[in-house]
């Protein structure tokens, strides 16, 4: 912020704010809507928290006037936690309806028994 | 290595370390500092995160059904607080940046109470479920679960505003250090490193609470 007075920053800043407080409005609103199914629904609510998150970094944590250096950082440090969630994702939605030719079903699936679904949460 | 007419660049900082050529040095290093910090904060909570995203998928119904005992109202409250703390935090950065101490000061303050009211709705959040039985684990006591599976999401939203409780607590205490050390008179426009680094922390406590806020309150 170097290049700016307390006085021209502090517009910014209030203007950031405001952004940020009719994003929070426009979550609460999106959250009441039926976008189809509830994973599009997270994936709005997901959406608009980075939107906001990229508003306070950029903003608030400086990264927009910063070294490029710290924004190389951060933005690594969310890449990662971005593979760890989608992979992770991708296979807890895949793994019953995708299986590779050779997997057999578990031994106690093979057996006369009614295949066991998920153990029911205690 | 003549003294005579070298211009006296080497003015004596009282805040600048030995092993440092020059103030801006100086604080690029501890920016680097902070930075890798908040990236393991991040991958702290991303665990819990992805925790959270398994769970949900395999139990949907359970969580959508959990979370309408949360307070929607008080969440949003809480969001709006951080949200306006993070605004008086950056506001106390840019006075320090100005040399305007009465300025910082005061703005550290406001991001105190600020901290303060979120821990007070905080509380009379958990005290609430914590009354119903909702604790995690082998705490857990309630007996009225619509759909079963409902403690599950009550252990993520133990856990994940709990420990995002622990740190707007760091938070709180690290605000007050730098509260402390601005009415002290330790900073400048020259030096207010601490400011800034304090900052960048409290930025992302706010930033993890806006990711909590619609994953555990707003679930359709």
């Amino acid at each position: 912020m170097a290049a700016h007075s307390y006085a021209h920053a502090k517009k910014i800043y209030v203007g950031v704010l405001a952004a940020l407080l009719v994003l929070t409005v426009v979550t609460v609103i999106a959250a009441g809507i039926n976008f189809g199914s509830p994973s599009v629904n997270v994936v709005v609510a997901l959406a608009i928290a980075t939107a906001k998150a990229s508003l306070v970094a950029l903003f608030f944590m400086h990264l927009l006037y910063d070294s490029r250096l710290n924004a190389l950082i951060f933005l690594l440090g969310a890449v990662m936690l971005a593979i760890f969630l989608i992979f992770i994702l991708l296979d807890v939605e895949a793994r019953d309806t995708v299986r590779p030719s050779t997997l057999r079903p578990p031994a106690a699936a093979a057996a006369p028994a009614p295949q066991p679904t998920e153990p029911a949460p205690r | 290595m003549s003294h005579s007419a070298a211009p006296t660049e080497h003015v004596h900082e009282p805040f600048l370390q030995h092993h440092f050529a020059e103030p801006a040095q100086q604080v690029d290093a501890a920016k680097i500092g902070m930075w890798l910090f908040l990236v393991t904060e991040v991958l702290l909570f991303g665990g819990l995160f992805v925790g959270y995203g398994i769970m949900h998928g395999k139990h949907p119904e359970a969580f959508a059904s959990a979370h309408h005992h949360l307070d929607r109202t008080l969440g949003a409250l809480n969001t709006i607080v951080l949200l306006v703390s993070s605004f008086t935090m950056v506001m106390a950065v840019a006075a320090a940046q100005a040399g305007k101490r009465r300025h910082l000061i005061n703005y550290l303050i406001a991001t105190l109470s600020l901290a303060g009211v979120f821990l007070l709705i905080k509380y009379f959040e958990y005290s609430h479920k914590i009354h119903e039985g909702m604790l995690p684990g082998g705490l857990y006591s309630y007996k009225g679960e619509a759909v079963p599976g409902e403690f599950m999401f009550f252990s993520f939203y133990f856990m994940m505003t709990g420990l995002h409780g622990l740190h707007v607590v760091a938070g709180m205490i690290a605000i007050g250090w730098v509260l402390r050390r601005a009415v002290r008179g330790d900073f400048s426009e020259r030096y207010f490193t601490p400011v800034d680094l304090v900052g960048l922390y409290w930025h992302l406590v706010d930033m993890i609470w806006i990711y909590l806020f619609p994953l555990l309150y707003l679930i359709s």
